[in-house]
């Protein structure tokens, strides 16, 4: 046989019937399901006399409005709340799992995914929401659909899609200290541009990307959808299974060892073709900040913001002239000189138990800066909320001036009170930068954790790689 | 979903790169849980000033594009959320057809499940077609999906390509769950397990 990718194993093990011509129908094995893009699927199925086809496949859980403060008390947003009552409803319903706002296991969907063993190599994941994309960090093809193919999962437990092209993006050698996952993915946006992976399912590969651990994977494969891949993946090896192992989800013992075995043979075989590749030198990757309102507006820490003039094509001109305008920002500005009144660290790119540690290993014995509003912490869920705890990590954090908050999507998209107000500058460590994300007229600079733990530090940015006796990770 | 046959229209810029679904719906409608009534939340940041007045410098309000039923883009329109608020805002609002130099992928696909046809023309016919808006007040397109065609008044006449099932679909505006469960027999046996490369699959209940 042909050698194949991983993407084209998972494909293949999934198609239930193709034709010439047509999208192949592709078996889904989990699909996940929040509060935001399932009640309009949930009433289509209804509308239809059609019923959740696997329920037990279905894993809901209520993260993008929920409080992370005082969450036992009643809800002051009555929008919110009905939709909270709607999902609440739809799982009743359908016999589907749920995992409400005081679920010992709750938080962002692509956080407790991984964290419960949900996710597994070689699976189908789904879910009405484009960071799926995370769950390829195990090896699994995992992404975003729109509320019509929620419904449409939803009644039929598959899909009917296009086959992607594959796209390897190898990152070779290892990078410095003080550069982190969230680095190399901006890096790699940076490169390619947002548009890069558009119709593409991206496989990373290389050393740097094996030296990560599933953490840094997950903050990788994230941010895929924001070079417009359609997913992101890393082939699963002894860091997944030893990630995995435990897990509630899992498979346990003899189960587990055949598992593992099976998984193995997910790996893209030697010689395979992609359609695209691209390479990056790890050595060679700086932190990252990114200066305008899309993830493709990226610099170096000790870079400069840019000169919409140097940009050869008009319409990128006009693009970066329109965001130094809105981020309030003059070109050759020095990124280290742009001053801060938030930090946020959280979000499904950066809010697990890696996250924190790095982020607290900054922060310890030191203070945010007095000119900050804010410097707030969002555990991704409850477990790695409970865990950081048990480390002590929220103490450091509070002691440090950091609010420390139930965990949620929280001021990634501020769909609940965590909101950036308009004209104020965050440093974030999530994902998109788009205009008015955090807060309509916020303005948001993509950072890695450890980054933006020193920012807070200082009220500005600072290159972590030098910063007080900071030797990096 | 209502079909996508053929649709004439007065044209609107959105003369801009990247587009992102944050702006075409923000998120602060998210919470809806109906599909309707979203085309007043379209652009919302862009388009109103505070106490939702309309803004006079946002191209949408300018009159001459009252009405508007064609959407001329530039490339990677829809990127980031996979929100279809975007499609159902813009489709609410009153669009049919959008023309753009590329697409997101998500948003892509959501628009056909919307009956909305995002067409897909070469870089310099889009930035042609930016020219010609600006030249004429008024300037209308029609979009034909039989034909694979856009055509104006003066003549201009341009082929464009689309993928044949999902022409068939929008032409006419089937269901794409009732299209699957024709294959319930086929669904039925992977779920048995008749596919030798099948996943292993973990538990799904979690040890007690
Ligand atoms: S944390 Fe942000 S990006 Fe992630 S799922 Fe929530 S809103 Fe989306």
């Amino acid at each position: 046989m042909a050698p194949q990718t991983l993407y084209e194993k998972i494909w293949k093990a999934h198609v239930v019937t193709e034709e010439p011509g047509k999208p192949a129908l592709i078996y889904i094995d989990r699909h996940l399901v929040h509060e935001g893009t399932s009640p309009q699927a949930f009433s289509g199925l209804k509308a239809a006399g059609r019923k959740v086809r696997r329920p037990d496949l279905t894993f809901a859980v209520m993260d993008h409005s929920v409080p992370t403060k005082d969450r036992n008390l009643p809800l002051v947003d009555d929008i919110a709340a009905a939709q909270f009552a709607a999902l609440e409803r739809n799982c009743k319903e359908a016999g589907v799992r749920l995992f409400d706002m005081h679920d010992r296991n709750q938080g962002i969907v692509h956080v407790i995914g991984p964290d419960l063993g949900v996710t597994q190599p070689g699976l189908t994941i789904v879910c009405g929401d484009s960071h799926t994309s995370t769950h390829g960090a195990f090896g699994a093809l995992a992404f975003g659909i729109g509320t019509s193919e929620v419904e449409h999962v939803l009644a039929t437990q598959c899909l009917s899609q296009f086959k992607s092209k594959a796209m390897e993006v190898r990152v070779n050698g290892r990078r410095p200290r003080g550069v982190t996952a969230k680095d190399i993915i901006l890096a790699i946006i940076g490169r390619i541009g947002i548009g890069g992976g558009t119709g593409h399912v991206i496989e990373y590969a290389g050393e740097a990307i094996r030296e990560l651990s599933m953490e840094g994977r997950m903050t990788v494969c994230n941010m895929s959808i924001e070079a417009g891949a359609r997913a992101g993946m890393v082939a699963p090896d002894e860091t997944t299974f030893a990630y995995m192992e435990g897990r509630p989800f899992v498979p346990r013992g003899k189960d587990f060892e055949a598992a593992v075995s099976a998984w193995k043979r997910l790996a893209t075989d030697p010689g395979a073709q992609f359609d695209r590749a691209v390479e990056l030198d790890a050595a060679k990757i700086a932190p990252q900040v990114t200066w305008g309102t899309n993830p493709g507006m990226v610099a170096e820490v000790t870079g400069r913001v840019p000169d919409p003039g140097s940009f050869k094509d008009a319409v990128d001109r006009e693009a970066a002239e329109r965001a130094l305008e809105y981020m309030a920002l003059e070109p050759g500005t020095l990124i280290v000189d742009i001053p801060l009144d938030r930090v946020f660290i959280g979000s499904c790119t950066n809010s697990r138990l890696e996250d924190l540690r790095l982020a607290a290993g900054v922060v310890e014995g030191k203070h945010v800066a007095k000119s900050l509003k804010q410097a707030l912490v969002v555990p991704g869920s409850r477990r790695v909320k409970a865990q950081a705890e048990s480390e002590g990590l929220d103490k450091i954090f509070q002691s440090a001036g950091f609010e420390w908050r139930d965990s949620g999507c929280s001021m990634c998209i501020g769909m609940n009170a965590d909101v950036l107000p308009s004209g104020e500058r965050c440093a974030s460590t999530s994902n998109r930068n788009f205009e008015g994300r955090q807060g309509k007229g916020g303005r948001t600079h993509l950072v890695s954790p450890m980054m933006a733990a020193a920012a807070a530090i200082e009220g500005h940015f600072v290159d972590i790689r030098g910063w007080n006796g900071q030797r990096g990770e | 979903m209502q079909p996508f046959k053929k649709h004439r229209g007065l044209v609107a810029p959105m003369d801009r790169v990247n587009v992102d679904t944050d702006q075409i719906v923000p998120k602060q409608f998210l919470k809806a849980i109906t599909r309707e009534g979203f085309g007043r939340t379209l652009f919302y940041d862009w388009r109103y000033l505070p106490g939702e007045k309309p803004n006079p410098e946002f191209v949408l309000n300018f009159p001459r594009y009252k009405g508007a039923s064609v959407l001329l883009a530039r490339a990677n329109f829809g990127c980031g959320s996979s929100r279809e608020h975007a499609p159902w805002a813009l489709l609410d609002y009153g669009f049919r057809a959008i023309i753009a130099p590329s697409y997101a992928d998500i948003f892509y696909n959501n628009c056909f499940k919307n009956g909305i046809l995002p067409v897909t023309l070469a870089d310099d016919q889009v930035a042609d077609l930016f020219r010609r808006l600006e030249q004429k007040e008024g300037y209308t397109l029609s979009v034909d999906l039989e034909t694979q065609t856009v055509t104006d008044d003066s003549g201009l006449n341009w082929k464009f390509e689309v993928d044949p099932f999902r022409r068939e679909c929008l032409l006419n505006g089937w269901d794409d769950i009732g299209l699957t469960l024709r294959f319930e027999d086929k669904i039925a046996d992977y779920e048995k397990g008749r596919n030798p490369q099948a996943p292993v699959f973990g538990p799904l209940e979690p040890p007690r």
